[in-house]
Parts: structure tokens; C-alpha cells; sequence
């Protein structure tokens, strides 16, 4: 917890619960008759609404990106690196807004939510969302909020598929895109790892086929070992190796198969931690949608073709050891945008932290991303 | 103005799509966007460069020449593609013109002459790599490793079959000068030369 609030922190937010009672059409083909979403904003919208920036979060976020819910936060919000005062989206000119998405497990309505048809959890009930569905629900939400077109639509990895999806769905209402440390779509190596994610929570003997909420038991073993696995893929080998190399937690080997190296017991902290805050039928939806993304798939395959109808300005960036997200995606993608005669700009961060790159601020990054929200906090008048 | 941009501005046509090889702080770009109002990239490697290009709105992509060219660039993309003053900087020159004229109708290249009568002389004098404010380099550090004449350059296209629409050839502060009008290859300092392979 901190003593007092940094001066660069948006400091004190609490969240907003917004429902909505237009049935949202989902691409699955069924309908959610009505649902909430979550919601944090941070810093003041302008008179004619021209400074809003919509974050979208990744597998494991959430509304809170930013600022602390109470002096008793051991850390603020996710992102709070790149969102406050004086930070690259700066709330002092920015109206900003974070929220959980669908199918999520942090108040947004989701598989742990309650299904107003039976009155219990929807468990393995609740409807596989996409990212194209997260988008529309998105979009009402900017109605909601009288925002007719965003500054920015702002996320990493999966939420950089978001903010891609925004500009082919709803080109006149935003006017920049900002895609970091994402791809355009899954490879075979990123879905099967999404895949042995999955088998870990489905194979969990108190899963129940997602109906453990009935059982008043949740697969924490299996949600402890799906974060496990996903957490490999967000770090690189040479920063596991700086933070943990073999280092041991006590002198000798053991002859045993407990945590003896350090690596082994951080990634069972991890998990741990995981699986108390986080539910396992979100991680699969969420896995889910990341497998599915693939906005070329209409197109047959070329991703040039899917964005003829953006009309935004994009900044793309990726990070030299992320290996989940490769630099070799992003430039699939800005290539892409560059035939498609769409205006991009591109950089490749240098930076050892792998995948999870994106949240950490390092000069380049911090940079870069100051000098290009500076430029569209001008372009809009904030 | 700077008389190269004064130059190339005039070549540019309002709305052109321009693709800008090693666009450095984006001074040029962000030039013909205003002036223009013409579109396109730049291309840099250089982070602080790439920032500055962000900041200004002017749309740069980090790709290194040398090592990826420019496959990514669809053929007869650009109206116009420029190097300024990097054409000497890059591993193999004659691949990066094919390739400019590839992706773009027309090229605009400017680079520094190697035969100006003061590096002809320095090295005649002193026996050592000549140096000047347009090669302020020691011969172990410089990034110019394909130092050339005009008259080389023009060979070059000549061998290629590439037609110099035209020529201006300006002193090292970028002034126009009669003297290397009249005799460039010994008295101009850079030259900004404007090539097509298109026959009209």
C-alpha cells in the first residue's frame, strides 16, 4: 500500500455498473437479452466529447487499469504504468475509459453471473463470446457515455485484437488505433497452448462441466496450472533466467519432487493466486476468443482485404523477445495495413521481458507511446 | 527554406504517396504533408528518430534496408520514393534503386559527391580519407560505406537503363551555386537527383 498517492497516479477510483437492456446478438448466434458492464473512467470527458480513450484489457484484466480503490491496495490497477497524469494517456487531457469485458468474472455479466432464466450461475451456460462481440458491447457502452467516435482505442494482446476489431467494425468511430504486443490471429503453438490451458480446468475433478458453482467448489488445481503454463508464454527465457536462473530455494537437492528451484515455486504462487481471483469458465471463454480471432478468415486469409473498410490511423508496436506475440505478427499486420494503403506507424521495442513487455514501462516504450498520444491529444483539442 | 526541400517540393504533386527510405527526424515528410498534403511512410531505425517522426505526425515504420528491404511494398505503389542522404549508408545501393523504382514511379535520391574538388584535394595533400561538413567521419566509424561521384551514380543508372529526369546539384549548406552548375562533378557538393524507369 502506498503511504500517499503518487502525484502521477489518477489516485482514488471506484468502478460503475452499467446495465443494459438491448439484447446484444452474439456471434455464436444466441442473444444476451440484457447484461452489465463494468466500468472505471478516469480524467474529465470535453465538451464535445472528442478526448475519449477506450482501453481494452487482455486475457486476465479487468476495468481497474488504473489508480487504487482504497489506501489498503497492496498495487494499483493493472495498467497504472501508462495511464495518470503526466503518464503517455494522460488523464489531465484524456476522458478514460477501462471495463471488464463480457463473459468476464469481475462484475461484468459472465459465466459466474446469474442467469435470469434459472436464477442460478450461468456456469457452462453462458454464450462463447468473440472479440467482435466484446467490440459491439464496447460500442454500446460509447453510446451510453455520449462518445460517438474515441481519441484512441487503446490494448495489448488481446486487447490489441480489440482495437484492431473497433476499426474494421466501427471505422467512423475512432480515430486512431493503437495494437501493442498483439497478432492478427493465433498460430497452432498459441492455440495449443490455450489448449493444454484448458484441458488443466476441464480435467479438474471439481469442475463439474463448469457447473462447480452448484457444488460450492471451484477447479483450483486446474486453474493453477492453466495460469502456470500461460505464464511461461509471457516471459522470455533470458528473464526467467535473469529473476530465478537454477537458483535453489534451499542449499542441496532433495531427491524429491517439491518446489526446489525457485522458478518452480514462484510459478506455484502464481498460480495460486490465480485461481483465487479469477474464474475457470472466464478462462476458458477467454481462450477461447483469442482462438477464434481472425479477421482475415472472411477474406480467405488476407489480411489486407478485412481492412479496407478502416478508415483510423494505426500505431502498432511489438517487443524483441516476446515470443508469445512475436514482432514477426505485428509486421504481418502493418504490412497488411501498408497495402491496404492504411496510415501506420510501426516500432519493434527492445525489451527483455517477453510478452509481458507491454505492461512494464521502459524508456523506448514510454516514449513512443507519449509522443503518439501527445500527437492525437492535439489533433483532437485536449 | 532548405533549398533541397525547396527542390524536391516541387516534384512532389498534391496528394502523391510518398515512401521516404531512411527518413530521419521526418523534417522532409512533415514537410510535403503540409505543403503538399501528400501521404505515405517513412522508413528509420534510429528510436529517437522513429519518436520524433510519432510525435509530429508523420507515419514512420522501423524497418532496416540492409537487412529486410522492402519486400513488404507492393510494386508501383508510391508516386514517389525518396532517400536523402542515406543512399551512401546502405550495404548495396544498386539493389535499393531497383527496388525504389519498383515500389514507386519515380525516385528521388540525394547523396554526397565524392569527387568535389576539396575531398580531391584533401586526399591528394594529406594521403588521408578525406573529411568534410558533409562527411564529418573518421574512416573507421563512418556509416558511409558506399561513398560515389556523380559521375559514378550516374553510370550506375545508365548500366541499368534508368533515365535521370533530372539533375540539381546543390554546395554542402544546400545552396544553389552557378560554379557547380557549371562544373559539378569537381564543384558540387551533393546532388538531388530525380530518376524514373518510366519511359514518358
Amino acid at each position: 500500500m502506498p503511504d500517499s498517492l503518487p502525484s502521477d497516479s489518477v489516485g482514488l477510483v471506484s468502478p460503475k455498473t452499467i446495465h443494459f437492456d438491448k439484447p446484444l446478438e452474439l456471434a455464436c448466434g444466441q442473444t444476451l437479452e440484457s447484461y452489465d458492464l463494468v466500468v472505471e473512467t478516469y480524467g474529465k470527458l470535453n465538451a464535445d466529447a472528442s478526448n475519449a480513450v477506450l482501453i481494452c484489457h487482455a486475457l486476465s484484466g479487468h476495468h481497474h487499469a488504473a489508480g487504487y480503490h482504497s489506501l489498503d491496495d497492496r498495487k494499483p490497477g493493472w495498467w497504472d504504468s501508462c495511464i495518470g497524469p503526466g503518464k503517455p494517456i494522460d488523464t489531465n487531457r484524456f476522458f478514460v475509459v477501462s471495463l471488464n469485458n463480457l463473459g468476464g468474472c469481475h462484475g461484468s455479466t459472465g459465466p459466474n453471473s446469474n442467469n435470469p432464466e434459472t436464477g442460478k450461475p450461468y456456469g457452462p451456460d453462458f454464450p462463447v463470446v468473440t472479440v467482435a462481440d466484446w467490440v459491439a458491447s464496447q460500442a454500446r457502452l460509447a453510446d451510453h457515455l455520449g462518445i460517438q467516435q474515441w481519441a484512441a482505442v487503446v490494448g495489448g494482446s488481446l486487447g490489441g485484437m480489440q482495437a484492431l476489431q473497433w476499426s474494421l467494425d466501427y471505422p467512423d468511430r475512432l480515430r486512431h488505433s493503437v495494437v501493442i504486443a498483439s497478432t492478427p490471429r493465433l498460430t497452432a503453438q498459441n492455440i495449443a497452448f490455450n489448449e493444454v490451458a484448458r484441458q488443466a480446468i476441464t480435467s479438474d475433478r471439481e469442475f463439474f462441466e463448469g457447473r462447480y458453482y452448484d457444488e460450492n467448489l471451484v477447479p483450483k488445481r486446474g486453474l493453477m496450472l492453466a495460469r502456470m503454463v500461460g505464464h511461461i508464454t509471457y516471459l522470455s527465457d533470458a528473464s526467467m533466467g535473469e529473476k530465478f536462473g537454477r537458483e535453489l530455494r534451499e542449499e542441496a537437492y532433495k531427491f524429491g519432487f517439491d518446489a526446489e528451484f525457485q522458478v518452480e515455486s514462484y510459478l506455484r504462487y502464481q498460480g495460486e493466486r490465480f485461481s483465487e481471483t479469477f474464474d475457470a469458465n472466464t478462462y476458458l471463454l477467454m481462450t477461447r476468443a483469442l482462438d477464434y480471432f481472425d479477421p482475415a478468415y472472411d477474406f480467405g486469409g488476407d489480411l489486407s482485404k478485412a481492412l479496407a473498410p478502416a478508415q483510423c490511423e494505426y500505431l502498432v508496436l511489438s517487443f524483441s523477445t516476446d515470443w508469445r506475440f512475436s514482432p514477426a505478427r505485428s509486421e504481418e499486420m502493418v504490412n497488411a495495413m501498408i497495402s491496404a494503403r492504411k496510415r501506420v506507424s510501426y516500432a519493434e521495442i527492445d525489451a527483455p521481458w517477453g510478452h509481458d513487455a507491454f505492461l512494464i514501462p521502459t524508456p523506448r516504450y514510454t516514449d513512443i507511446f507519449t509522443a503518439y498520444m501527445d500527437r492525437v491529444a492535439r489533433e483532437v483539442g485536449a | 527554406m532548405r533549398a533541397d526541400l525547396e527542390i524536391i517540393q516541387q516534384w512532389v504533386r498534391p496528394g502523391h504517396h510518398i515512401l521516404d527510405l531512411g527518413c530521419g527526424d521526418g523534417t522532409l515528410l512533415d514537410f510535403l504533408q503540409r505543403e503538399r498534403n501528400a501521404t505515405g511512410f517513412g522508413l528509420e531505425i534510429n528510436p529517437d528518430h522513429i519518436t520524433t517522426c510519432m510525435g509530429r505526425g508523420v507515419r514512420v515504420i522501423e524497418q532496416n534496408l540492409d537487412t529486410q528491404g522492402l519486400d513488404n511494398f507492393d510494386d508501383g505503389m508510391f508516386d514517389i520514393v525518396l532517400m536523402t542522404q542515406a543512399l551512401q549508408a546502405v550495404r548495396r545501393p544498386d539493389k535499393v534503386i531497383d527496388e525504389m523504382l519498383r515500389v514507386g514511379r519515380e525516385g528521388i535520391v540525394t547523396f554526397p559527391n565524392f569527387a568535389h574538388w576539396r575531398l580531391r584535394w584533401g586526399l591528394a595533400l594529406s594521403g588521408r580519407m578525406p573529411e568534410s561538413d558533409a562527411l564529418p567521419y573518421k574512416w573507421y566509424n563512418t556509416p558511409n560505406i558506399r561513398l560515389c561521384t556523380f559521375k559514378d551514380f550516374e553510370a550506375l543508372c545508365r548500366q541499368k537503363g534508368i533515365k535521370i529526369k533530372s539533375r540539381r546539384v546543390v554546395d554542402g549548406q544546400h545552396q544553389n551555386s552557378w560554379l557547380a552548375r557549371l562544373w559539378p562533378n569537381l564543384l558540387g557538393e551533393i546532388a538531388i537527383y530525380r530518376i524514373t524507369r518510366e519511359s514518358t
